[in-house]
């Protein structure tokens, strides 16, 4: 089962009332979720949809509200205010509907070091009532997918943590759940570990599981979703999809370092004579990586060649210079104002 | 239910609707989650047995020290008999189970704190009092076996054996306690704030709750503001019971455990005073468990 990408742009909320996954189908609803924590807002107004069979992105600095908006979803925490729906049944009127539907992996692995990983998982199956047949299967059916097999039967003490990330996945898509919420599922992962989690990411959504996943490496809900939402201090503040979003800031993106690590007093001059081009949309300094300029330019322009004249007019170097098609990271600066290495801190 | 795909198993899970389970289903599930959470508090206990060790030696220090500490009492001081263990004996099982029963929460705690607990919230539970079940089984299994040991080592010191229905009414008094115990030590783990905060409240309780009762001493010993607290004391009425039992070989139901100021308990009302208290304490942790834990 796919998503059919030409429906994507289209926001039509249809709610079909059975079972079959079709692809204009809503999956998720969050429609002005709210949720105060004393005198702080943890989630201001949180509205979105994800469709039936989507990988979804949850994007935003830390602290923003997105791991709250997912435990409100997950039945863990009662919301203040909003309505949430999971495949038509509401969250908070029938909590106990939405749990056999879903799968919820927290950012934090939630595991037993006194278990082997097959007797956490046996005791998962039990959990979600699945029959003794049933667990047989599924459990050989995680650990392969997730290649776990050779570790099952170890204490969950002795893994690493790649491996305890991994049988945590495990245990949330054990009981084959319509939709998987992943709160930062690969951060902090070895290349091995991320890599069997993306593979399994798009192999789940081969078989109609809906994904709603956070991340704080753009370029992986870049590579991954087919639709994201950015949250900054409890809003929404742009959604669609990463080619729309990328789209929709225009231009294309030119990084240039006069040196490796330039004065601020050169930078800001070289700053003034770029912006005089017609070419040169905006340029904004990057302390955080020596003092280079980003600019933001017009498609196809020749603003290469112009820049360097400029320099060797102001007698300048040039460290490096180079073009690209806006990014994730580029759509995320432009809306929330700061980068994702900035947010983390 | 096929299970020869994977989405037919998906399709299937979508059908089988929550609320309107049959009650046999319900059950059988109900049982299916206990049986699986008990398990795992199992497993914990035989792959670190060291709260087990603790928890059969430390009773026994208790016999061997307390015992020690009035061995030269004068005579009549503790009771009829002059013997302070067989005194002692009733107050040491009653102690020791109140106290691994006052610990039940700090498990769960732990899980609440590392996040194992909301993964066990997430799953489809019937009810989330299989959670409570499945720790009170664990806890009354451990205190039965320290019961065990405890009757068995003070027959070996000469506190003689009493008969087996007694040894039944002694097991279910410590069971009956237990359950209470073991539920508001829960209902505390549900509801406090971490871990420190917890194990002060089990600081200040244990203790306390152990010398206002008629564990170590009887209640005549105790100037009057003791006594009314000892006998406000549900372990008084834990102890008195099994004491009078230890005491009185031709002991029956009707027979007068505690003769307080307010009227006179019998061994079957302390019993029925104790189930009250473990029905309030296990109805009382209700809400908690509905509530979402943030």
């Amino acid at each position: 089962m796919s998503i059919a990408i030409d429906n994507r742009h289209n926001e039509i909320h249809s709610k079909t009332s059975d079972n079959g996954v079709n692809s204009n189908e809503i999956a998720i609803v969050i429609q002005n979720l709210q949720k105060r924590y004393g005198t702080i807002d943890a989630v201001k107004n949180v509205s979105l949809e994800v469709r039936s069979g989507e990988i979804f992105g949850l994007l935003g600095p830390n602290g923003t509200g997105k791991t709250t908006t997912l435990r409100c979803l997950c039945t863990l925490v009662q919301p203040d205010q909003g309505l949430l729906e999971v495949c038509g049944i509401s969250v908070t009127q029938n909590p106990g509907a939405v749990r056999q539907r879903l799968g919820y992996v927290a950012q934090e692995v939630a595991l037993d070091k006194m278990m082997t990983g097959r007797e956490l998982l046996e005791m998962h199956g039990d959990l979600y009532h699945l029959s003794k047949a049933q667990q047989t299967d599924r459990i050989e059916f995680v650990l392969t997918t997730l290649d776990l097999l050779d570790y099952a039967d170890r204490l969950i003490g002795t893994y690493s943590g790649g491996l305890k990330k991994r049988l945590d996945l495990a245990a949330g898509l054990l009981h084959n759940p319509q939709i998987l919420v992943l709160d930062e599922p690969t951060a902090g992962l070895d290349v091995e570990s991320r890599q069997i989690m993306w593979t399994l990411i798009r192999q789940l959504q081969q078989s109609g599981t809906t994904i709603l996943i956070t991340s704080h490496y753009l370029e992986e809900i870049d590579a991954l979703a087919d639709r994201v939402a950015i949250l900054d201090r409890g809003t929404v503040i742009a959604s669609g999809s990463p080619q729309d979003l990328k789209k929709s800031i225009g231009g294309d993106r030119v990084t240039l370092r006069i040196r490796e690590f330039t004065p601020l007093s050169e930078a800001s001059q070289v700053r003034e004579q770029l912006l005089k081009l017609d070419v040169v949309k905006s340029v904004t300094l990057n302390e955080f990586q020596g003092n280079s300029l980003n600019l933001v330019v017009e498609a196809q322009s020749d603003v290469l060649a112009q820049t360097e004249s400029n320099l060797n007019a102001l007698n300048l170097p040039l460290f490096g210079i180079s073009r690209s098609q806006p990014s994730l990271e580029d759509v995320y600066l432009a809306v929330t104002g700061k980068c994702v290495s900035e947010s983390l801190n | 239910m096929t299970q020869s795909t994977r989405t037919s198993q998906l399709a299937d899970s979508a059908q089988f609707d929550y609320p309107d389970l049959n009650l046999s289903i319900k059950i059988s599930h109900f049982i299916q989650e206990t049986r699986a959470l008990t398990k795992r508090l199992f497993i914990q206990l035989i792959r670190r047995p060291s709260t087990l060790i603790a928890g059969l030696v430390q009773p026994l220090m208790w016999l061997v020290l307390f015992g020690a500490l009035f061995q030269n009492a004068p005579d009549g001081f503790m009771g009829t008999s002059g013997q302070y263990q067989k005194f002692l004996g009733a107050g040491v099982i009653v102690f020791t189970a109140f106290g691994g029963a006052l610990n039940a929460g700090l498990p769960v705690m732990f899980d609440r704190e590392f996040g194992f607990l909301n993964r066990l919230l997430m799953a489809p539970l019937v009810s989330r009092s299989s959670i409570v079940v499945a720790s009170a089984i664990f806890i009354m299994s451990l205190s039965l076996l320290q019961s065990i040991v405890i009757i068995s080592t003070i027959a070996i010191l000469g506190a003689g054996l009493p008969n087996g229905l007694g040894i039944l009414l002694i097991m279910a008094i410590v069971m009956v306690l237990v359950l209470a115990v073991t539920s508001l030590s829960l209902a505390l783990a549900f509801s406090l704030k971490g871990h420190v905060e917890l194990i002060a409240v089990i600081l200040v309780t244990n203790l306390p709750l152990l010398f206002a009762s008629t564990a170590l001493a009887p209640l005549s010993f105790m100037p009057t503001w003791l006594q009314w607290i000892a006998l406000l004391n549900p372990l008084s009425y834990a102890i008195e019971p099994i004491r009078y039992i230890y005491q009185h070989p031709d002991w029956s139901l009707n027979a007068i455990a505690i003769v307080a100021p307010w009227g006179s308990v019998s061994l079957i009302g302390c019993l029925g005073l104790l189930s009250g208290f473990a029905a309030v304490s296990l109805y009382s942790i209700q809400p908690l468990l509905k509530r979402s834990l943030g």
